[in-house]
């Protein structure tokens, strides 16, 4: 609060750090223009420099435009400010205040785990945020010069306090205390072991930041923002936060693929030009149309959920679902060397892990041994459902066209292709190894209006947005 | 209250912001307070967005209140244009101002004399973005919902939010006299340009934390009980952490517990959660998960 008011005086020192900080942010991904570093810049001389909280939320309003962005920033902010605000060895003081342990000494481990599970009972963050800190202190072992990375001492530490134990003895508790209040507890128990986690983690960060330094322990961090991940390699974490980016995009896909065309006319309409001709003594001086008539679009999926594609495929039925929840004409299925229709299946789930379960129980798209075949595949889908398909209907693969050199039979996608309205062809592999082995793909994308590289969520939303 | 000298670095700090909001009804989260007093020091726009039903709307609301400014509010829809977000000529009124002209022929104006006093003040109808930029009083400015309006639509806004100013190719450029607050809301539908993100800073309001959201239903639902408004907000909580089509909302909160306050429940368990459950969640599905979840340890 002293510093708000008169313009904060930078130091030249604190003003290379800040420097650097923006430097690595563009450098995690993160968009930071120019006018958005001034910003900040002219942020800084208003925000309480000494208040890291209230420092780090302004400064993010600056210079974070997304919320997915938000997690890179927390960590780097941490890594450059507020670790060099905390002593650098936090040991004895900080941990015994709200814990109420001896004064000097570190915990024993099982007072420690006792501890911990008056810590998670009770909740508070700060209790949690010290009791990670007394974790990391006696548990970590965090040894000079070692370069181990951030994630191992944080998996030692919370191992040695048997975090799962600990789960376990808070789950059996709110199991006792059953009813409503027993799922409410057991949800927050599981949230204050996510978020003590997370403390555990930031501690050890912050530890070996002062042995490392922020910049080298940045370039260590350093991980693909959430749209630049790669399908095929999601984490459990990651899938669920796509979840959330994919429905407000599969909204945009089903709009763009359903929309009317406007502002086109239709033939003439001799007869009404005929009829308006006679006000101009039958100079036919305006030309009627007849209107076009009102396309219903429809629109098509077939996933591919073979082993090859296996992190590919739970993605591509997140956005089968929220497609389906987002449009009431869009049509699923899934396929290996067998296809199956499971638009009823994604209806009836009332999430997408039980979709996800469904699909992989109960939708019938195993033939003959399950592995792709894609031209059995597509022979199959044109027998069974070729009939429906009509001039107002978008069909979008998504599969990486890997057919275990079984019959590619291109004709089918041909006909597929010339039934329906556009044929759109997304692929999870890397531009360089299509029609490499056993993938086929410039014969079916030869019949497509667009083949496309959709490795994640940006060129998913270079898709989506292309379309329009 | 306000006066000109309130305009101008009302706060001293982000606490203060708290503190000012907060008598206006308003518990705002450090984030939201921190973003409010730099956007006041920085004079630029707050984008706001979040899901629907967090206060987004309110907080712009709140910020007049406590500035004592007027809200201008322009909400967006799905094909709004210039005539309806900056200004329109009343072409009415200038048909009339041409044929009394002709009326009383021989006064003597030429043409040039007439076109200038048609496009004049007196025949431009200011829509909200040019009416907040012309207020003499303070205003806050609320652009609601942008993300509803298309791309193109947007650029409409830019030069409103870097420039406080609005060309009117007939009259030239009408330049803010003070610069007004102004709040963007989107419930993020669609990403919004990035030309439109870099004019603003940036705020995500996503749903409250449990204290902040007890605090909210203690303000707002006056007869409720601390212990049925602690009970309410954990079961909230929970339900939020399914995974639901529509997660509830705060004001979704605040019916839940203004109806358990109505129908006279002492204490909230299972089957009474249930019951009451389609106040709270508005998906029959949802509705059907979250009763999956709340009911099976009764069970």
């Amino acid at each position: 609060m002293s510093t708000a008011g008169e313009p904060a005086a930078l130091g030249e020192g604190v003003f290379e750090v800040f420097a650097e900080f923006f430097g690595e942010l563009r450098a995690a991904g993160v968009p930071v223009s120019t006018t958005e570093v001034l910003d900040a810049v002219e942020a800084l001389a208003h925000l309480p420099l000494a208040e890291r909280e209230a420092l780090k939320l302004g400064l993010a309003a600056t210079l974070v435009k997304q919320e997915a962005h938000w997690r890179t920033y927390e960590t780097l902010f941490d890594l450059y400010f507020s670790l060099r605000a905390a002593p650098a060895e936090p040991g004895a003081q900080t941990l015994t205040a709200p814990s109420g342990l001896p004064e000097g000494s570190l915990p024993s481990a099982s007072e420690l785990s006792d501890l911990a599970y008056r810590a998670l009972l009770e909740g508070s963050p700060e209790a949690i945020a010290a009791l990670a800190r007394a974790v990391v202190a006696r548990f970590s072992g965090i040894e000079q010069g070692r370069t181990v990375g951030p994630g191992y001492y944080a998996y030692r530490a919370l191992r040695q306090l048997d975090v799962d134990g600990l789960a376990e003895r808070l789950a059996g508790d709110a199991l006792e205390a059953g009813g409503l209040e027993g799922r409410v507890l057991a949800n927050e128990y599981r949230q204050r072991l996510e978020l003590l986690r997370s403390e555990v983690q930031a501690e050890v960060r912050r530890r070996l930041v002062s042995e490392r330094g922020a910049g080298e322990m940045a370039r260590s961090l350093r991980r693909p923002l959430p749209e630049d991940v790669d399908f095929m390699h999601l984490s459990r974490e990651e899938l669920a936060a796509l979840q959330r980016a994919v429905q407000p995009l599969a909204r945009k896909l089903a709009v763009h693929l359903a929309r009317r065309r406007r502002n086109r006319q239709g033939r003439l309409d001799f007869r009404a030009t005929a009829r308006r001709s006679l006000a101009s003594g039958g100079v036919p001086v305006e030309p009627r149309f007849k209107s076009r008539h009102r396309s219903k679009p429809e629109l098509w999926a077939l996933a591919d959920v073979s082993g090859s594609v296996a992190a590919f495929a739970r993605f591509t039925l997140q956005l089968l679902y929220a497609l389906s929840s987002q449009f009431s004409r869009t049509r699923a299925w899934a396929f290996i060397d067998g296809i199956d229709e499971v638009t009823g299946l994604l209806r009836q789930a009332t999430d997408i892990a039980e979709a996800v379960r469904q699909v992989n129980t109960a939708a019938d798209v195993v033939w003959r041994e399950g592995h792709s075949d894609y031209g059995h595949v597509l022979t199959d889908f044109l027998a069974k459902w070729g009939k429906e398909l009509t001039p107002r209907t978008t069909v979008v693969v998504l599969g990486d066209a890997r057919s275990n050199y079984h019959p590619i039979e291109g004709w089918a996608m041909a006909e597929v292709a010339r039934r329906a309205r556009q044929v759109f062809w997304l692929n999870p592999e890397p531009r360089a190894y299509w029609d490499t082995g056993d993938s086929v793909l410039a014969h079916y994308g030869a019949h497509c209006q667009g083949v496309y590289e959709c490795r994640n969520l940006r060129q998913l939303r270079r898709f989506v947005e292309q379309l329009s | 209250m306000p006066s000109e000298l309130d305009t101008l670095n009302v706060f001293a700090s982000p606490q203060s912001v708290h503190e000012a909001l907060r008598k206006v009804g308003y518990l705002a989260d450090n984030g939201t307070a921190s973003v409010v007093f730099l956007a006041e020091r920085l004079k630029k726009p707050i984008l706001v967005e979040g899901p629907a039903g967090t206060g987004k709307t309110q907080l712009a609301k709140s910020v007049a209140e406590m500035t004592g400014s007027r809200l201008v509010r322009l909400q967006c829809y799905e094909g709004l244009d210039e005539s309806k977000a900056l200004y329109e000529w009343n072409y009415k009124k200038q048909l009339l101002r041409i044929q009394a002209e002709q009326v009383a022929k021989g006064v003597g104006e030429t043409w040039e004399e007439l076109e200038e006093d048609i496009f004049s003040e007196p025949f431009l109808l200011a829509r909200p973005l040019l009416e907040a930029i012309r207020a003499a009083d303070p205003v806050v400015l609320l652009i609601d919902e942008v993300d509803r309006v298309e791309v193109e639509t947007e650029a409409l806004l830019l030069e409103v939010l870097s420039d406080y100013q609005v060309s009117v190719p007939e009259m030239g450029t009408i330049k803010a006299t003070q610069i007004p607050f102004v709040f963007l809301t989107s419930n993020n539908t669609r990403e919004l340009s990035e030309a439109l993100k870099r004019r603003c800073l940036y705020l995500h309001m996503g749903y409250p934390g449990k204290q902040r959201e007890r605090d909210i239903v203690l303000a707002k639902v006056p007869d409720i009980r601390s212990s049925l408004a602690e009970q309410v907000v954990r079961t909230v909580q929970l339900v939020r952490s399914l995974d639901l089509k529509k997660p509830p909302s705060v004001s979704e909160t605040l019916d839940w517990a203004r109806t358990l306050v109505v129908l006279g429940v002492p204490e909230l368990d299972a089957d009474v959660a249930k019951q009451t459950l389609n106040v709270l969640l508005k998906h029959s599905s949802d509705i059907e998960r979250a009763a999956k979840e709340l009911g099976t340890a009764t069970g």
